[in-house]
């Protein structure tokens, strides 16, 4: 209604439009960009996002993940031509912990993805209908929470069996427990705000005022826990990978590389030292980039 | 604080009953048919129906139920179809290492997380801070499994400062059990060769599996400390002339500490979980070796046996919090007993 020659806007009037969003956007920049820590998280989960979307295409050697033979140049240290060494069957250890990145993002999203799309649905509920429903799913959330999460991964992996599947649906049923928490908390808090309690004076219904009033307000705390759990989550697969019940041989996955490699201590040291590194880097990007996020989306959770 | 305590103990039974839920559903929903697995590849049909009949696994679910309840009564948690043993007699056996282990790694943790943090609050933005934001961000996201290959290497083999794993040296001899606890049974004995020797074994596992839980209390107690010292009493307790030091340890540190004992609890329960991976590494003999060692021969009743162990565990660490928290904070004691 405002300009009638609505084809060409320009994006003057559309910044005037918005301008307190776009001002609240600059100042959550700037708050961001202040900490170093964070733009190192951020830069460090870029860097990841990056291998994995390239990695298949700029490695030296892309035969050699899917498990390629070269007997004659296996267990070789690192050099130029291969970085971080090569593996006991003369695979470049660079290329498979590069295309690696891929395989442990998949992994990480899926399990983050899954947890949050079943946590967060049971959290609301529990949050908003409180009594008996909401009371029985907090009591199942804190029964899943009761044991480590890494327990009870690897005895659902023992009832599936080994395997990089079995591993993501294991860590994934596990996962959730999180979010209910989370998600309640923050539902039971917000539907006493004024603007939920006008909302239903004004007659709006439940799922308009969960959908448009609590989930929005609610987003913050869950894209925080969200960004610290893709890093948990690639983390416990690697455990498992590991323990040899997660991927198996020859596929790229950087805990069960290290779990091979650890065969070949200590004098062949790169073949599980720089899976562990990656590990390590991303993780802490993961880590780093939530926390710098809570600072500038969740303040108030600060040091929880 | 005795009707607290009463109903804590409540929800602790609670919660026990629901993670025998759990554990037996993972067992039964399970794809794999545990009759087969028992009775091993060359069985006849026959057999295994025997199996099928002996272990009660033809019967309804609930009866099952009913079964493995009042197995786990008296004590049955079935047998491992790896060591041929009661998977009872099997957790005896591994559990005080465990509990050793993570009882020395908590205890480290806290003594170095907790005054960590204090210093890190009170020297915000120097080096002391510097230093323990590092390891506090390094700790939660290092692999365990890997920290503990690295240490191996540098440490035990390539500066051969200390042993590369397992629990004694072969040279040494184990004290004759009073406790079960190697350590303590070694001092209790006078066997200080073999104390030293036990003690030498431990360090490298203590350091890997603390290192999370110790990263943590340090974030934990700074962010906390940091908060309790802009208080009012503080301000107050400063006007007065008290030293820094006191004003710390005696006034703030007591406040700052209920965050961080629920992070203590916690950890706990997390280091339980930790110890699959590290004592893995170490060749630690305790339950989570016993778990990882099942779980790869897909001997299902140990794992089992192990989750109930831990969650247990976990569950008694977080009683034990609950109490300690009414103790430091009279408000949650009267707000529980309110409700």
């Amino acid at each position: 209604m405002s300009t009638p020659a609505a084809p060409v806007r320009p994006l003057a009037v559309w910044l005037a439009e918005h301008e307190s969003t776009t001002r609240e956007l600059r100042r959550s920049i700037r708050a961001f960009t202040r900490s170093a820590s964070s733009v190192a998280g951020l830069g460090l989960v870029l860097a990841f996002l990056l291998l994995a979307a390239l990695g298949p295409s700029i490695v030296p050697y892309p035969e050699d993940a899917q498990g390629a033979v070269h007997l004659d140049r296996k267990l070789s240290p690192p050099s130029a031509a291969h970085w971080f060494g090569t593996d006991e069957v003369g695979n470049d250890v660079f290329t498979r912990v590069v295309v690696g990145a891929r395989v442990s993002l998949r992994i990480g999203l899926v399990i983050t993805l899954v947890g949050a799309l079943i946590g967060v649905p049971l959290g609301v509920v529990a949050g908003y209908v409180e009594g008996k429903i909401g009371e029985a799913i907090m009591r199942v959330t804190d029964m899943f929470l009761s044991v480590p999460s890494l327990v009870l991964a690897l005895a659902v992996v023992g009832a599936l069996g080994p395997g990089i599947l079995n591993a993501i649906i294991a860590i994934a049923l596990v996962w959730w427990p999180g979010y209910v928490r989370l998600v309640q908390g923050k539902t039971l808090a917000l539907k006493q705000e004024v603007y939920a309690e006008a909302a239903r004076a004004m007659g709006a219904g439940r799922a308009r005022i969960v959908f448009v009033h609590i989930l929005p307000n609610a987003l913050s705390p869950i894209i925080v826990k969200a960004s610290m759990d893709m890093g948990t989550a690639i983390l416990t697969a690697a455990s498992l990978g590991f323990i040899g019940l997660g991927a198996q041989p020859p596929y790229p996955e950087w805990g069960a590389m290290i779990s091979i490699g650890r065969n070949y201590l200590p004098v062949w040291w790169w073949y599980s030292a720089f899976p562990g590194v990656f590990i390590y880097l991303t993780v802490l990007g993961f880590n780093l980039l939530g926390d710098g996020l809570r600072d500038v989306l969740d303040p108030k959770s600060r040091g929880a | 604080m005795k009707t607290y305590v009463l109903s804590r103990l409540a929800f602790l039974v609670l919660m026990l009953f629901g993670l025998l839920v759990i554990t037996f559903s993972i067992s039964h929903v399970a794809p794999g048919d545990p009759a087969r697995l028992a009775a091993g590849p060359d069985a006849t049909p026959s057999m295994v129906e025997t199996i099928r009949q002996k272990y009660g696994l033809d019967q309804p679910l609930h009866v099952q139920f009913a079964r493995y309840l009042t197995g786990l009564a008296r004590g049955d948690l079935g047998e491992s179809i790896r060591s041929r043993s009661a998977v009872l007699d099997d957790l005896r056996r591994y559990f005080p290492n465990t509990f050793e282990l993570v009882t020395l790694s908590l205890a480290f943790a806290v003594a170095v997380g907790v005054p960590l943090g204090m210093l890190s609050a009170v020297h915000q933005n120097r080096w002391v801070d510097h230093v323990s934001r590092f390891v506090s961000v390094s700790g939660v996201a290092i692999p365990a499994f890997w920290l503990g290959l690295m240490l191996q290497l540098l440490v035990a083999l390539h500066f051969q400062l200390l042993p590369l794993g397992g629990r004694l040296s072969l040279t040494a001899a184990p004290p004759e059990p009073i406790t079960h606890f190697l350590i303590v049974d070694a001092a209790l004995r006078g066997q200080w060769a073999t104390f030293g020797d036990a003690l030498r074994h431990a360090v490298l596992p203590v350091v890997t599996l603390c290192f999370p839980a110790l990263a943590s209390i340090v974030r934990v107690n700074r962010a906390e400390m940091i908060e309790v010292l802009r208080q009012e009493y503080i301000a107050n307790a400063r006007a007065q002339g008290f030293s820094t030091f006191r004003i710390v340890t005696r006034y703030a540190l007591k406040n700052a500490m209920i965050p961080t004992l629920t992070m203590i609890g916690l950890r706990y329960g997390w280091m339980l979980g930790g110890t699959i991976l590290v004592e893995t590494v170490y060749d630690w003999p305790g339950i989570g070796l016993y778990a990882v060692n099942s779980a790869v021969s897909s001997d299902f009743q140990p794992i089992l046996g192990v989750t109930l162990v831990i969650g247990l565990n976990f569950m008694i660490a977080n009683f034990l919090v609950d109490l300690a928290y009414g103790w430091l904070d009279p408000r949650i004691r009267r707000h529980a007993t309110a409700a």
